[in-house]
């Protein structure tokens, strides 16, 4: 993996165009170079690099700061077993531990078949349903091992693919618009060619199958466009009785 | 609500470092922000008054309270602070306590503006628990490896932590472990263990020298300097980072384990490897020179060093390094004594001037040599060869009178100006140092930068506008930007908007000029080795018609300014005067008769050698075969030289087909002067021994007196008094002036002409440059200009038996005002020069490319490749052409390709790149592999080569 693809590309060059300054538009670069590879690659890093004028090294070093940007590939669902206090008090080390038995890595690791890689993470804000685990970004909480079997079941056999995107997909909805005032927004294509048009609370959000997101595919997807509505959205799942 | 407004603005001030932006392309800079002062440089009214420690001082607005401190002599400590970059307060070292009026709270100093009325503390309770916590905290990782440590001895975090340390730490737990060390670069290792984060490396590398090839990587406690996986830290300016780290976290490769600091012996000195002449102290042990570190001149160099000039220091480790007199026996050089080289270098010379007179003998080079060592000779060649073919330069450089007879720029003028034009020289390669001066100017807004270059080069993203002009049409284009009219469609493929907005930018400068230095400096030199003179001369004659204009010359090699400001050029003489006007004066007090007319050049000489009118051949530190632009005439100059002598350091190819090669005692082993580009006279301290070389100038009067004439000198000094007396040039410049404040910071001359500088000369630093205070106490001599020691030829011995001239200088006897003549005035502008017909353009058969070369900092040159460390660095030789231009050959990125001239061919790799337009191709000068000097015919104007796919056509 490597490069961004063409259409990546000209995402970046609408997200460099948001910014007075190419190098301000880093990270959200680095974040469609993450959907593109589920990891940040070498060249991949270069590319950007070249695109916003930094050395590299510069985009790495900013890159690296972050624990969510990954540097080596990982597997199409990126495991994090949240391991801080409240989820710890709710069996969250049990959790990981039978997470580690279940996929055959430790944290860190991704299993042969390239399916799964395993993290332990900080706090990831749903504390509510100690112990959660998010896939990919997207929650699960309120698991316990057999259900974290379920989980895995239903990732491995796609059950889920409408729920979890491909891995490194941060987020749904794409911003395609500078945050300063400016002229009115048209519809997504025309904000495309007009990149200082502005509406923030007209984002334009995307559609993303379990694929790679396909730019230009137009879903309304506003109800998970907050991370609690999200949370809640993608909780529900376990709520059904097993 | 006042308060809020307040904090407002305070946060809007522009002196705030919260609103500091670095910025990494020339900033738009505004009519109004031009020719105005630095934005914290306040004028004399802004002073405030602060109270440190009780004392109350005076300060100056918006001055950051570590400056003030250090003006009042009260030490803050201190670790990411660097005078020369812009602060970051990340370390906390310099926390001081500041009373305000909802009490007092902790600020780091480093980061902070003085105001008036203000009451800081750096010695109260809280400042040093401050100061304490955060050493603590720095150790909390630190190895402690100081035993086995470069830094030990040196070491601020030593230093600091034995003053302001705790003494203990509370923490127990295992300290982090990386690979010790890692190799960031050819030249640099990296200890991340070692490293507190103090930011000055990754800063240097982004902000001074713009090559942000490292940087932080991770967080917390996982921080690292981090280079991009195969991307090394390779810069011209890495060796910097080495000098400013705080701790032993970076280490140079040539110093690692060499020495321990309190072991070194040590003086300032001058660098002598580009004619920037940089500051500098050499340091050594055991008679070898182990390190330079950078120091603050404020004129020039502001403490940095280029890798070239930090790492190519003479070394007897060198491959080819000569130490010892050599004769030819048939086809081999064996060594020899003095006694018996310099007799027969002597027979061999007197030889040729019994058949052919003064005509028939010759000296190249002279670039290497003290301004000392040059005056004497430049008289040793009028005087006792009776001789005017003298040439320091190599037939690479400009025509002598046009570099001494252009006004002159300082490089504090050139980084004030409001406009700065450069022509023809790769600064970033050739004047490494001057490179982070103007880049620096440029970013700041003061200066704006016009660059008149056939390719791109390392000043090329910095350029406000930048005409590619065609190879050979510099004089065209020059006409176009200056003339009253405006041109009506391209000049020299230059579009008539570029030329248009370069015309805008000269009248600019004319309005935004300050009454005192000039509107426009132009940074002058050859464009390509593979074009002759003529048009960059005639080029510089018509822009110095721009009112307010001034000139740095571009010359790089290394004395070369002090070279020709003594006469080392035909029709020169010493103190930059003409052979015409000023031969009655020298004749007055050489009591000598000068040669009748003007010499020859380096070219003129190598061409009557081939015809065989050369007798005898004197290369001054000179490589002709490898320098001069025409490999063939060079060899066929050298092989028609009847007798060739050799003064020089190293055996270089030319050095090897000599008859005598006499050694010369390298840089770090002889006393001095050197002349920069400004024509900034300093003094060279001498820290090693020479052992059996000896200085150019006792060769040359050792010669002269076998040759019956006493030339009379017996040491540096006494030389620079002749020189001061004698020289219109160096009137005022005594041994005093040089030893004085003004020694570090040099003095340009004509004194006087740029208004030398009387600033307070900034003292070393050795929390800004580790190491440099030990300069200071362990320096070589009490004064660097008392020369106890004579070198191995001790200049008594050294008197001849029977001088045959009377006293030389009739200095002694004072001179009679009536017989006196007058003082020549300095060489003046140069005539326009008429294009000569007879050069021929070079011919451009169908589908020729024109050749441009330029050189490299790491080249085939004998500085890099007799350098262990060095000699790997130079790149592979490739041909650089537009895209489109190798689409045509069919020729792919990385291919083989056969490029040839009339003269010779070249196989090398090629190289696309959309900045070098179409029709030229790009070939650096002189690298090992691949010798593009072998393609040149230095009669033509231009060269043309063809190019091929595929290798060894
Ligand atoms: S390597 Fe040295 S200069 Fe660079 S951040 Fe670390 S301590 Fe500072
Ligand atoms: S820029 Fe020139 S004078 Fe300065 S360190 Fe480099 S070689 Fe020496
Ligand atoms: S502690 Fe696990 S989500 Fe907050
Ligand atoms: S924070 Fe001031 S010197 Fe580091």
């Amino acid at each position: 993996m490597a490069r961004l693809n063409p259409d990546n590309l000209a995402h970046a060059e609408e997200l460099i165009a948001l910014y007075p300054h190419r190098r301000s538009a880093l990270i959200p670069i680095l974040h469609v170079l993450q959907e593109q590879d589920g990891y940040l690659s070498e060249d991949g890093m270069a590319h950007v690099a070249e695109l916003v004028g930094l050395e590299p090294v510069e985009v790495r070093g900013t890159a690296s700061f972050y624990d969510m940007f990954h540097f080596e590939p990982v597997g199409r669902y990126l495991v994090a077993v949240c391991t801080n206090i409240a989820c710890m008090l709710q069996g969250a080390y049990r959790l990981l531990e039978h997470a580690e038995e279940t996929l055959g890595v430790a944290p860190g690791g991704t299993t042969a078949d390239g399916m799964f890689t395993l993290e332990d993470a900080e706090c990831l804000a749903l504390c509510g349903n100690a112990p959660c685990v998010t896939v990919n970004w997207r929650f699960f909480g309120d698991l316990d091992p057999p259900e974290f079997d379920k989980l895995v079941e239903d990732l491995r056999s796609g059950r889920l693919d409408g729920e979890v995107p491909a891995h490194g997909t941060l987020s749904r909805v794409r911003r395609r618009h500078a945050l300063t005032a400016g002229g009115s927004a048209g519809s997504a294509s025309d904000q495309a060619a007009l990149p200082n048009a502005i509406q923030p609370e007209s984002d334009t959000p995307e559609s993303q199958g379990p694929d790679l997101p396909a730019p230009g595919t137009h879903l309304d997807l506003s109800t998970r466009r907050s991370t609690t509505a999200t949370a809640v959205v993608d909780a529900k799942h376990l709520e059904s009785p097993k | 609500m006042s308060e809020t407004n307040s904090a407002v603005s305070q946060v809007a001030d522009p002196a705030d470092p919260g609103v500091v932006v670095h910025l990494r392309k020339p900033p738009v800079v505004t009519a109004s922000a031009v020719g105005t002062a630095p934005p914290r440089t306040p004028s004399a009214s802004d002073t405030v008054t602060v109270t440190i420690d009780g004392r109350q001082v005076q300060a100056k607005a918006g001055e950051w309270i570590i400056d003030a401190a250090d003006q009042a002599g009260v030490y803050i400590p201190r670790f990411c602070y660097h005078p020369r970059m812009k602060p970051v307060g990340m370390c906390r070292m310099c926390l001081v306590e500041v009373e305000g009026p909802r009490g007092s709270t902790l600020m780091p100093a480093c980061f902070n503006p003085v105001s008036d009325g203000m009451t800081l503390h750096t010695r109260s309770p809280k400042a040093l628990k401050a100061q304490e916590g955060v050493l603590e905290f720095l150790l909390v990782n630190h190895p402690l490896d100081c035993p086995v440590c470069d830094k030990g001895g040196e070491c601020p975090l030593q230093d600091q932590t034995l003053t302001y340390g705790p003494g203990e730490t509370r923490f127990v737990e295992e300290k982090r472990h990386w690979d010790k060390p890692i190799a960031i670069s050819e030249l640099v290792y990296l200890d991340r263990e070692r490293c507190i984060q103090c930011g000055r490396c990754v800063r240097f590398a982004d902000e001074v020298a713009g090559d942000a090839l490292i940087d932080f990587a991770e967080r917390g406690d996982r921080t690292e300097v981090a280079v991009f996986p195969d991307s090394p830290y390779s810069s011209y300016f890495s060796g910097n980072v080495v000098q400013i780290c705080p701790v032993g976290a970076l280490t140079s490769k040539p110093y690692r384990f060499k020495a321990r600091p309190w072991d070194l012996e040590q003086v300032e000195t001058t660098c002598t490897s580009c004619a920037v002449g940089c500051r500098t102290v050499v340091q050594a042990t055991q008679g070898q020179v182990t390190r330079l570190i950078g120091v603050d001149s404020d004129p020039v160099n502001w403490g940095w060093l280029c890798d070239k000039g930090r790492f190519s220091y003479p070394d007897a480790s060198d491959a080819g390094r000569v130490s010892v007199p050599m004769i030819r026996e048939g086809d081999e050089l064996v060594e020899s004594t003095w006694a018996e080289a310099i007799a027969k270098a002597a027979s061999g010379i007197s030889a040729a001037l019994r058949f052919g007179g003064g005509s028939s003998v010759g000296v190249i080079g002279g670039a290497r040599l003290t301004n000392e060592d040059a005056y004497v000779w430049s008289k040793f060649a009028r005087v006792a060869l009776g001789t005017d073919n003298v040439d320091a330069q190599l037939g690479d450089g400009l025509p002598a009178q046009t570099v001494l007879g252009l006004p002159r720029a300082t490089i504090d003028q050139a980084a004030a100006a409001p406009l700065v034009i450069t022509v023809g020289s790769d600064v970033k390669d050739e004047l490494p140092v001057l490179y982070i001066r103007l880049r620096h100017a440029v970013l700041e807004g003061a200066t704006q930068l016009v660059e008149l270059n056939t390719t791109p080069t390392g000043l090329s993203p910095y350029a406000a506008d930048t005409a590619r002009y065609k190879p050979g049409e510099l004089a065209a284009l020059a006409v176009a930007i200056t003339s009253k009219s405006e041109p009506t469609g391209p000049v020299a493929g230059v579009d008539a908007s570029t030329i248009a907005s370069i015309r805008g930018h000269i009248s600019r400068a004319g309005r935004e000029a300050g009454p005192s230095g000039p509107a426009v400096v132009v940074l002058i030199a050859r464009p390509s080795l593979a074009e002759n003179d003529e048009q960059v001369a005639t080029a510089a004659r018509i822009l110095a018609e721009i009112p307010g204009v001034a000139f740095l010359s571009g010359l790089r090699r290394g004395n070369i300014h002090g070279a020709l400001d003594m006469g080392m050029a035909p029709g020169i003489l010493p103190g930059r005067v003409a052979l015409d006007t000023a031969r009655s004066y020298y004749e007055h007090h050489w009591a000598a008769e000068l040669p009748a007319e003007a010499g020859l050049d380096t070219s003129g000489m190598l061409v009557d050698a081939a015809r065989g009118h050369i007798g005898a051949l004197v290369l001054l530190g000179s490589d002709p075969l490898v320098d001069f632009p025409d490999a063939d005439g060079a060899l066929r100059g050298l092989v028609g030289a009847r007798f060739v002598v050799a003064v020089d350091t190293h055996l270089n190819e030319s050095v090897r087909r000599a008859d005598v090669v006499l050694p010369a005692a390298p840089w770090s082993q002889r006393r001095g002067t050197f002349t920069n580009l400004e024509g900034r006279v300093s003094w060279l301290g001498q820290v090693t021994s020479p052992g059996s070389a000896w200085p150019e100038w006792m060769i040359a009067v050792e010669l002269a007196a076998r040759l019956g004439v006493d030339l009379g000198y017996e040491s540096p000094e006494g030389i620079w008094a002749e020189i001061e007396k004698l020289s219109p040039l160096h009137r005022g410049v005594t041994h005093e002036v040089l030893s004085g404040p003004y020694g570090r910071d040099g003095v340009v001359v004509p004194v006087g002409a740029s208004g030398h500088s009387t600033a307070a000369v900034r003292p070393l630093d050795p929390m800004a440059d580790p190491g440099i205070s030990s300069a200071e106490r362990h320096k070589v001599a009490a004064s660097s200009l008392s020369y106890g020691r004579a070198g191995a030829g001790s200049s008594s011995a050294m008197k001849p038996a029977q001088p045959r001239t009377a006293q030389a200088p009739a200095s002694d006897s004072g001179p009679d005002a009536q017989v006196e003549p007058a003082t020549p005035p300095l060489v003046g502008l140069p005539p326009v020069p008429v294009p000569s017909p007879s050069k021929p353009a070079g011919s451009a058969v169908g589908g020729a490319l024109t050749l441009v070369t330029r050189r490299k900092m790491w080249d085939g040159g004998t500085a890099v490749q007799s350098s262990t460390y060095l000699s790997g660095l130079a790149p592979p030789p490739v041909l650089v052409a537009n895209p489109a231009e190798l689409a045509a050959l069919g020729v792919a990125e990385g291919e083989k390709v056969t490029v040839s001239s009339a003269k010779g061919s070249l196989t090398v790799a090629a190289s696309a790149d959309a900045g070098v337009a179409r029709g030229i191709a790009v070939i650096a000068w002189n690298l090992p592999g691949g010798r593009v000097g072998e393609l040149i015919d230095a009669g033509d104007r231009l060269n043309f080569v063809s190019v091929e796919p595929g290798g060894d056509k």
